[in-house]
Order: structure tokens, then sequence, then C-alpha cells
């Protein structure tokens, strides 16, 4: 494929509400350019190509082999089903319905208080706690899609001594002689290995241990952690400190390479937007300027967006902090900013002194913490928009530093006895660390863990993990709130807890009652000190709200150490030859640990729209300039270390870095995650964990086939997304939407007046494209993954998809999300083609696919301008696990191959809170429905209910002037309405050089 | 090479095959009639132990709700657990062996397992409760159980079954203190008595008729 020429592209630089015509890739635009009109090609889902590559003879033997098969099917009777009844039946348990437990999390470092479903004793839908302050009701990917890690078949089920199967009284037999060994020197040669323990029980546990045996040593260590921002906040603070932001508070951010928006945790993401939703008509909702590396979700949602490299963020710092006042020495000119764009923002934050805010990047280099500390503190920002406390985490130590004290040890032979609890170090410890060559050297390895993993492999012992459905525990959410971790089924392998195995290394319990023993470890932590009656009430409440009242960490004054500021800055490279390297943490796998979980793979990744890979993302110049095009392979050389990786270009990717994800490239993740994408850890250094220089690329001329939803069902360029900017919105509210409101005449039949009309309305001014919405979709409706393959072919089975469009230029693009469910067309054109009457109206406006009657002929899908009708080519549905039976929703049918489905606007939920509402004689009221996808999306962005009400939610946000159909042109009349974006550019920057590419919007 | 058969021979030859073509296929047909219905209508069911609904509620009186206690309040009418039988069984008839099972699955914590009766398929979302608060009665579906010594099935539970009554739900609408009665038969004005019920009930007959009330 030819490169890239960006020059060739015609750029329509509008400020006039976002007519430029919008684009998906860079081919596309490219091709837009070539042809004048874009050449159009058939989307792959609709692609001959499965076909074409069968002969006659081969479809005849497949066609009668089929037809024998269907015969031979139907001469058997339906087997005889049995009822079997309790023969004690569990309390509060009434008939077969869901019954509901507040639990809580801690996936990543910080914990969302969940509420999960439970039917019949089986968890299977995972929502948010709306009383838990990291919740407020919704949950972000992860936390949805955890439920399916339960039921992973490829969880381990064993304990296992050297690979071979054993027995727990085995493993506490061999720890035993071990740890009376160990206790004569007080413990010397132990040490405990684990990842950010937020659980405060668990942490007393661990200090306990440490005081038994204070030879011992606990060490901590995760690939995405907070050592950065801890050492900035020492180096500005003298002291570790957790920074709080109070985003509801803040009308002016600027964020420093921080994606505080799209990071797991969806506080942050609910709080900022909630307090500009212009749904709500707000004359100023503030502004959100975000300078980065690497384009986050962050960045998409910013007014004013920028790239830079990775070490010009400190001299923006520098030079941000000098324009404020700040003593800062060594600030250089922000070459890497358009003229003028520093200035403006320094003018805007000033103006906004008390209620602006500076956030840094995790990843960036404690010293622009610390410049933001400053900078926030010379605003008067601290204590309003952002506050300081002690750590969430029980030990907040340096886990670099950690990590190498144990390594070190490991290496000198000091180290008997390491236990891991959880972690997978062997793979995603920096290769510079040696981790599995010097855990060689260590006398006895334990490992406990979910997965039988890269660790566990070279470990005497691997101890199946109890899942977080599984134990007792208590967490920390990003404010300290402590909730409880109630399970809700027992271990479904016998899995331990990292109580269980702390307690057994202090020589308590080592019965094999799975949960007693932490069921009352974490009672007694919060019940301490209380008469048993209150004890009781304290336990309940916490349990039944799913958080403990008032636990929140107490906002701690600080004074400002001002010495670093005269510190003069690293030396920042200019431009040269040498590229930028980015570690960033995968958008859907994390840093490994959600590999096997085949949501998150099949998840497009929001900015790429990759699934199942990760790929070495470089920007249009930088692959115009290497001559490189999308899925080439290239080599990846730093410092010593040589990675293949796939090409994929990004606009608004700055142009000498390039960006690899973590979290792929496992080889023992289970079946799902095995050799998918490439292991960017073996590029990582310990010394500089984020971001390096000096990094050589190489084309090899091998190419990589990547599975991406980008170009599937396409929108032909019709204006699916509207947005127009504050200023235009005041003068004329609806000129951006006017032709899409336009009420056109219909030949068919009104809808009834009477009853109920569903309907939603998503917000695109307050979606940040995180898709915690498909996944909830997925989870919801027992939706299948397809695999990589089927990918390619375009037959992924979302629900809803979210969309992600390009405007502008490539090296400054404003990306806009748009996600996609049915329409529920008023008059739906695929009713009018199905040959058998399997896509209907009911009365109250859904558009349903009726599965017993679809015999697959795809007309609908065909004839649907959205394209988001999904069809079961092959059967998706793994019929056969029973594991994942297990998950699956009982109130929704498990589709087979052959039909054809598409979002029900959560029918089972309608129906059911329409039961409830007609047993006791009253109507359904706004909120007694509430779809998967509005439950979890972290900003409300999606409002549903019952247009015939006027007070309803989706009513008032549908009469906003912002309210526009998708291709109104067709006059489907869809129930589903979009709000059109509203950006809020600085009008100082508008105007700007041409570098501001994006002013307009 | 001369030809091997006669003209004649070769249409026998392919009529009979066609023949012999459609007996198979008419078989076919007959048969999966036959058995596409299990257990078939109008025929008992044996269960271990042979439960008798008929001695529960005409001779000794229980009410439905006794032992599928959820039938008003969720999808499910529910079964009852050994623990409820235990509750009179544990005195009475104690030690006979036809009860044998039933005291066998509380001492060993085995539970029983009964043969379904009445049974829809997986695609179908059937509702108890909102059928008993909206006056549907137990018999009108489950037919005079208080006199089946063993239980079989007295309908169809076909969709056409259904719709009959989702149709003209006026035709078998009671009062809802007469749900649970077993003897119930509609009065002379039952159409006029079911339309006012209707009314009262607020039930929404187009409603009825959507396939997303059954199916989803």
């Amino acid at each position: 494929m030819k490169p890239i020429d960006v020059r060739e592209v015609p750029f329509e630089q509008d400020a006039n509400g976002g007519t430029a015509p919008l684009w998906r890739s860079l081919q596309e635009l490219t091709r837009r350019a070539a042809s004048g009109n874009g050449e159009r090609t058939l989307p792959p889902a609709n692609s001959p190509r499965d076909l074409a590559e069968i002969d006659r003879r081969q479809f005849l033997r497949l066609a009668a082999a089929s037809l024998s098969m269907a015969g031979a099917g139907g001469c058997s009777r339906a087997p005889q089903q049995t009822i079997v009844p309790y023969v004690h039946a569990p309390p509060r348990l009434v008939g077969g319905d869901p019954q509901y437990f507040a639990t809580s999390a801690d996936l990543c470092g910080t914990a969302q208080g969940l509420l999960v479903k439970s039917n019949y004793g089986r968890p299977t839908k995972i929502e948010g706690n709306p009383s838990h302050p990291g919740s407020l009701g919704a949950t972000d990917i992860f936390a949805q899609a955890a439920v399916l890690d339960l039921w992973d078949p490829d969880r381990a089920q064993a304990v296992l001594h050297r690979s071979q199967v054993s027995t727990w009284n085995a493993f506490v037999a061999d720890l035993g002689a071990h740890m009376s060994r160990l206790s004569v020197n007080a413990g010397t040669g132990l040490r405990i290995l684990s990842e950010s323990i937020t659980s405060p029980t668990l942490a007393a546990q661990l200090r306990t241990l440490l005081e038994r045996f204070p030879g011992a040593r606990w060490h901590q260590y995760q690939p995405i952690n907070r050592d950065h921002a801890y050492e900035g906040s020492r180096l500005a603070f003298g002291e570790v400190l957790e920074t709080r932001y109070h985003c509801d508070k803040a009308r002016v951010v600027l964020s420093l390479d921080s994606d505080f928006l799209g990071s797991p945790g969806v506080r942050y993401a609910h709080d900022f937007v909630g307090a500009r939703r212009t749904a709500d008509a707000q004359p100023d909702p503030g502004r959100l300027y975000v300078i980065e590396c690497t384009p986050t979700l962050t960045g998409s949602f910013a007014d004013h967006r920028y790239a830079a490299r990775f070490n010009e963020i400190e001299a923006i710092a520098r030079a941000l902090a000098q324009a404020l006042g700040l003593p800062v020495v060594g600030g250089t000119s922000a070459s890497a900013l358009p003229g003028g764009v520093l200035a403006a923002c320094a003018d805007d934050l000033k103006r906004n002194a008390g209620q602006a805010l500076l956030v840094a990047g995790e990843t960036q280099p404690p010293i622009v913490h610390a410049l933001a500390h400053a900078i926030n503190e010379t605003l008067g920002n601290v204590g309003r928009t952002l506050s300081y406390s002690a750590p969430i985490l029980a030990l907040a130590e340096n886990q670099g530093d950690s990590l190498r004290a144990l390594v070190d040890d490991m290496a000198a032979g000091k180290v008997d006895t390491l236990v891991m609890l959880g972690g997978n170090p062997v793979y995603n410890a920096p290769a510079d660390r040696h981790f599995g060559e010097r855990l060689a050297k260590v006398g006895l390895r334990v490992h406990l863990s979910l997965y039988n993993d890269e660790t566990s492999a070279l470990c005497d012992w691997q101890i199946p993990q109890a899942h977080f459905l599984e134990s007792w525990s208590d967490t920390r959410a990003f404010d300290g709130t402590v909730a409880i971790q109630q399970p809700l089924i027992a271990p479904l392998y016998g899995g331990k807890s990292a109580h269980q195995m702390v307690a057994l290394l202090l020589g308590e319990g080592t019965s094999s009652d799975h949960d007693s023993n932490d069921h009352d470890r974490v009672r007694e932590l919060w019940t301490r000190g209380h008469p048993q009656a209150d004890a009781d009430a304290i336990w309940d409440r916490a349990l039944q709200r799913g958080m403990i009242e008032g636990s929140q960490l107490p906002a701690r004054p600080v004074s400002l150490q001002s010495d670093f500021l005269r510190e003069s800055a690293a030396p920042v490279a200019g431009g040269g030859g040498d590229l930028d390297l980015i570690f960033a943490p995968d958008p859907t796998v994390w840093d490994g640990r959600f590999a096997n979980n085949a949501w998150l793979q099949e998840l497009p990744k929001p900015l790429t729209k990759l699934t199942w890979d990760n790929a070495a993302l470089v920007s249009p110049q930088l692959a115009k300039h290497m001559g490189l095009a999308n899925e080439d392979q290239i080599e990846l050389q730093y410092r010593g270390a040589t990675v293949l990786a796939p090409v994929w270009i990004v606009p608004g990717q700055p142009e000498a870095t390039v960006t690899v994800t973590l979290g792929y490239g496992r080889s023992r993740s289970g079946r799902i995650g095995d050799g998918a994408g490439f292991n960017a850890f073996l590029l990582r250094r310990s010394d500089e964990p984020w971001h390096g220089r000096g990094l050589q690329i190489r084309k090899t001329g091998a190419k990589v086939r990547l599975a991406t939803t980008q170009h599937h069902f396409s929108m032909e360029g019709r204006r699916p997304v509207r947005a127009t900017t504050l200023d235009q919105f005041l003068r004329d509210p609806s000129a951006v939407t006017a032709d899409a409101r336009r009420r056109q005449p219909s030949m068919y039949e009104p809808a009834p007046d009477d009853g109920y009309a569903w309907a939603m309305s998503i917000n695109l001014d307050a979606c940040i494209g995180c898709s915690a919405c498909t996944i909830a979709c997925q989870s919801e409706n027992n939706i299948p993954v397809v695999g990589k393959a089927e990918v390619l072919r375009g037959r992924e089975m979302h629900w809803i998809r979210v969309d992600r469009y390009y405007q502008g230029a490539p090296e400054q693009p404003r990306t806009y999300f748009q996600p996609v469910p049915c329409m529920h067309c008023e008059d739906a054109p695929c009713e009018a083609v199905c040959p058998v009457e399997a896509t209907v109206h009911d009365s109250e406006g859904l558009n349903l696919q009726v599965y017993n009657r679809c015999i697959g002929t795809r007309f609908c899908s065909n004839n649907c301008p959205y394209k988001v009708r999904r069809f079961n080519f092959l059967q998706y549905a793994d019929e056969d696990t029973e594991s994942l039976k297990a998950q699956r929703n009982p109130e929704v049918t498990v589709r087979m191959r052959g039909v054809m489905e598409k979002c029900t606007y959560c029918v089972q939920r309608i129906t059911n809170a329409r039961i409830e509402a007609e047993k006791g004689n009253r109507r359904l009221g706004d909120g007694d429905v509430v779809t998967a996808c509005q439950a979890a999306c972290p900003t409300g962005a999606i409002a549903f209910g019952n247009l015939k009400d006027p007070h309803s939610r989706v009513n008032q946000t549908k009469a906003s002037p912002l309210e526009y159909a998708l291709l109104s042109e067709l006059n489907t009349r869809p129930r589903t309405t979009y709000l059109a974006k509203l950006t809020n550019p600085n009008p100082e920057l508008m105007n700007g050089p041409a570098g501001d590419a994006k002013a307009g919007s | 090479m001369a030809q091997l058969l006669r003209p004649e021979q070769i249409f026998a030859l392919k009529f009979g095959a066609a023949v012999l073509l459609i007996f198979f296929v008419a078989g076919i047909l007959v048969w999966r009639t036959l058995i596409a219905e299990s257990p078939p209508i109008d025929s008992p069911v044996a269960q271990t132990p042979p439960f008798s609904h008929k001695h529960h509620i005409s001779d000794v009186g229980l009410d439905c709700r006794f032992c599928h206690a959820t039938v008003e309040t969720a999808a499910f009418a529910g079964l009852p657990p050994t623990s409820t039988c235990m509750t009179c069984h544990s005195q009475l008839f104690k030690g006979q062996s036809i009860l044998a099972p039933v005291a066998e699955s509380l001492r060993l914590d085995r539970p029983l397992h009964w043969i379904r009766v009445h049974r829809l398929p997986g695609f179908v979302y059937f509702h108890h409760a909102i059928h008993i608060s909206k006056g549907v009665g137990c018999s009108t579906c489950h037919g005079r159980v208080d006199q089946m010594p063993l239980l079989w099935r007295t309908q169809s539970l076909e969709m056409s079954w259904c719709l009959d009554c989702h149709r003209a739900p006026e035709r078998y609408l009671r009062p809802r203190n007469r749900v649970f009665d077993m003897a119930w038969n509609p009065p002379p004005d039952q159409l006029q008595q079911g339309r006012r019920l209707l009314a009262d009930y607020g039930i929404d007959r187009r409603r009825l008729t959507d396939c997303s009330n059954c199916h989803r």
C-alpha cells in the first residue's frame, strides 16, 4: 500500500459548526482526496469473499451434508426434563427472582462498589453501587467484564506442585516445614510480593506478620502503579500523599498527559462531565485543555488538545509555572505548542483561579507532578478543585524500588521463601530485572493466582486464588472509602484468598473452611470496639450499603516546599532523528490481567478500534516518512531488546513518538489470550518505566493482519456526528441540527397514542467513548464473542458499538465518539423486508427480533441503514462449556446459528418492570426501566424512558435544540436520537495560528 | 453393451423409488407428530414418590400456595423443598415405604427429582405471578389438579393455545378471589363479567399479542 501523504488531504478549516467531512480512517481520507468523492467499497460484512473461496462442488457437498444433518437432528425425542427443588430452601430466595448483593472490587488499584446480580446463587451481572463514591451506580469496562473471569474455564483449578496436581494439605505441610526453619531466624529469608493493596484487613495481617517475623519483608509491585504521583507529592510536600480531584468544581482543567477521564474508575468522568453536560443548558460549561503524548479518551474530549513529546511536557509545565509567576528555573519556551497557546491557557487558568485544575499524568515524572501541585497551590485550587489525603494504598512505597530490592536479594541468594499474592512478575516485571531468572535462586516459590500463568510455571506451588466474587475482603475507593468485598458464591475450584495465605504464614487457621475466617477477620476490623449489638448493626449496614459510611480518608492540609522549583530542568533534547517510545496500559486488557477475558479482547479499543491485538501506534507523519502502512510488521529496537510489532497509524500521535500498549504477548494466560499481540514488557526498563528515547524501527516487510472494527458498517459520511461550539449554540441553538429535525410525511400508520412509547437519547456531549455500554450490553444480553478471524470478516456481535470519527488534519484531529445501538425506527426498513415477520413492531414502539421465527435471510440487515443488526453466521454461543452456561442471563434467549439479533432496548428489563408495576396496578414511572448500557454509563450520556410521559428524563433531553436523528433524511423516525456535541473553545485560540488546527470544532 | 433393463422395468424402479420416498417422508412426519409432545396430553406421569395432588388438595385441603409458594410473586410458581414435605410428614405416615424417598432426601441432603409435566420452550418467558394477579385461575391452564392422583397435562401449551386466551381474555378471566378455586366454571354471563374484569385489572389488550410479551 502506498504511504499516506497527509499533504494530499484537503482540509476544511471550518469555524461554523463542524461541517467539515468526518473520516474514520486515514485510508478513507486519502481515498477521498484521490477520487474526489471517496471510493465506495463494500463493508466487509457484505463481502462475498467467504463464498468465493468455495467452488460449486464443495458447495453442493456442504449443502447435502447440512440437509442430512438437519434430518438426523430431527430424529430425537425432546429429552425428559426434571425439576429439582431444594432440600432446605435458602432464605429470601423468591422463586427464580434474581437477588442483588453489594460488594466491591479492587481491579487496578482503586475500588469500585458493585451490585452483583445473582440467579439461584450464580453471579451473572455486575452493576455499579449507587451509594459507593467510587461508582455512583456506574462501572468501567473492567468491572463489567469481571463476571466473565469468575466463570472462565481456563482459571487455575487445582493446587499444583511443580506442575503436578497436589493438595492444599500437602502445601500446608511443605510451607509449614519451611516456616518452622525460617522462624528460628525471625523470618529472615521470607519475602511476600503483592500487587498494590488497598485492603485494610490484608494490610493489618501483613503488618502482624512483619512484627512476628522482623526479618521478613513485604514487597509490592504492580506494573501500572502510582510511583511517579507519590514521588511528585514527596517532592512538593515532603510526604507521600494521595491527590484527589474534585472535577465537578473545576471549570477550567488542564491535563498534562493525564487520562483522568479514561482511566479505570468512573468517578472523575462522572464528576467532570456531570458538571458540564450541556443538555442541562448550562451557559458556561467550562473548558478542558489537554496536552498529551499519545491520544487518549481525555484528549478526545478536550476543547483544545495538543500533542507533545514526552519530555516536552515538563518544559510546558515549567513554562506554565513561570507564566503564573512561580520562581521556576530553567523554564524553556515551550516550543512544542503553537504560539500563544500557553499564554492563553495560563490566562484562562488565572481568570478561573480557585476553579481551575491542573492534572498531571500518572506516567509523567515526579517533577511534573510537583509543578502541578505548585501551580494548583498558586491558583488557590487546593481545597476547592483538589485535595490531599493519606495514600489509599496500605503501603505507599516506591514499587520500582521495592521490586529492585527483592530482585537484588533474590540474586544474592538471600530469599529462602517467596510467597506471591497475585501478580505475574515473571511476565510483567521490567525486562532488566530478569525476574524469571532470579526466581530460580529462591528456595521455595509460592504463587497464589487466578490463572496458572507465566509466573506459576516457574513456581514450586501454584495455589488457585479465589475470585473477588468468591471471597471476603475489603477495599478502598479513590477517596479512601472502605467497602466490604462480599462473596456471592463459594469458590468454584477451592480457591484461597490472600488473607488465608497470610494467615497460614502466621500459623493461623489452616482449615479448609473456605471463607468463615476471612469473614471474621474483616468483620472484626470494622466492628472492633463496639458492643455486640452495635457491631451487628454496623456490619449489616456496611454489607447492605456496600460501603462503610464516613470511612473516606480526611483531607489533609499541605504546605508546599518550594526548593524543587529552583532545581534546573532535565535537558530536553531537540527534534533529532531518534524516536520516543511510550508505554501505555492497554485500554482493554490493561497490564495483561484481563488477557484471558474474551469480552475485553473483543471490545474494540476506543481509539484504534482494534480487537484481539495490540500494535505499535505511530503518527501519520512518521508513517509517511518511514513508508509504513497499517499492518506492516516492524522491528522495535530499544536498549538492546528487539520486539516485532505490527504498525497502526493513529491520527493525533506526536510525530516522533511510538506508543506500545502493555498486556499482550502472553504465553500462559489461557486459551483466549495466548498468542495475541506482542509483549511490550520486553522493552520496558526499570529506570524509565513509561517512556524512553532512542527507539529504532525497521520494516521487516511482513504483514500482520489486525482485526479492526473501524471500517465496518460505514455511514458513508452523512454527518452522523454533529458538533457545534458554545458560541454558535448561543447564537442559534438549533442551527447544527435544523436539517435533521424536519418532520417529513409518512405513509405508515401513525403509532398509537396511549400506553408506553420507549425511546432513548444519547448525548454525544457527555459520551467519552469508554465503551462501558458495550460490555454492559454484552453481559446483560448473552452476546457471544466471535474471535479474531470472524471480526476480520466483520462479524462481531456487539449490539451497541461505539463509532469513532475524526475531523480535521490527521496531525491534529478532533475525535468524536458515537454509540450506536438499534434505533428502533418507528417506520423500520428492516420490518418491511422480512419474509417471515421475524422482525416486527410491538405496541410500545420496540422493533422486535423474534428469534424462533427468524430463518436467517439477512434481508433485514441489508435493509438497515444503521447497520446495527448482527447475524449468527456460526454457532457463536458456546453451548458446551458448563461454567459459561452459568454466567448467562436466564432472562434472555441464547441465540443459535442462523438467527439475526440486535439491541432490544433490554426488553427483559422492560417486561419485568412492567409486570412488577401491573401486579401493583400502577403505571411504570420514569426510572423504573434502566437499560444495561444506561446503567453502566459513567457520564449519564444515555437516557431511556417513556416518550408519553412529559416529565420523563428522555423527553426532557429530547426537547433540547441539539437533538437530532441519525440519517433523518431516510424518514425512519428513530426512537433513538442524539444530542449534538458542544465544545467550548477559547476565543483567543479560535483564530490562532495555523498549527492550532482544531480550534474550530 | 446391451441395456440391462427394459423401459418398463426402469419405470417400475423409478416409480417404486418415488413411492418409497413418499412413504419414508410421510412416516417421518407421522412419527414426528407422535413424539412431538412430551409427556403426552392426558396421560398421567409417574413420579417418585408417587405424589398425589388429589389427596393433598381434595382430602387434606391444602391450598396450592402451601407448596407453590411464589406463584403470586414470581415467574416461577415454586416447588416445595423437602423440608416443606417434612413439616407434615415428620409426623404423618412416618416410616411408610411410599415416603421413603422423601425421608431419604432429607437425611442424605439429596434433592428429590420430579419429572416436568408442564414445559415451555426456552424462548418462551412465562410469568406465573402476573397471570394470577390478572385473574387467570390455576385450573384454566392446569386442569382439575385436585382430581389428579398423578399429575397430567390437560392443555397443549402451544402458542396457538396461549393466543386463544391472549386474544380474548374475557372468556377466561375470573374475579381474583376465585383464582385458586379448582371448581370454578365460567358463569353464563362470563363475557360481560370478563369485559368488566379486563377494565378492572387494567389490561392493555394490544400488548397481549405483542411478540415481546413472551419472547425476548
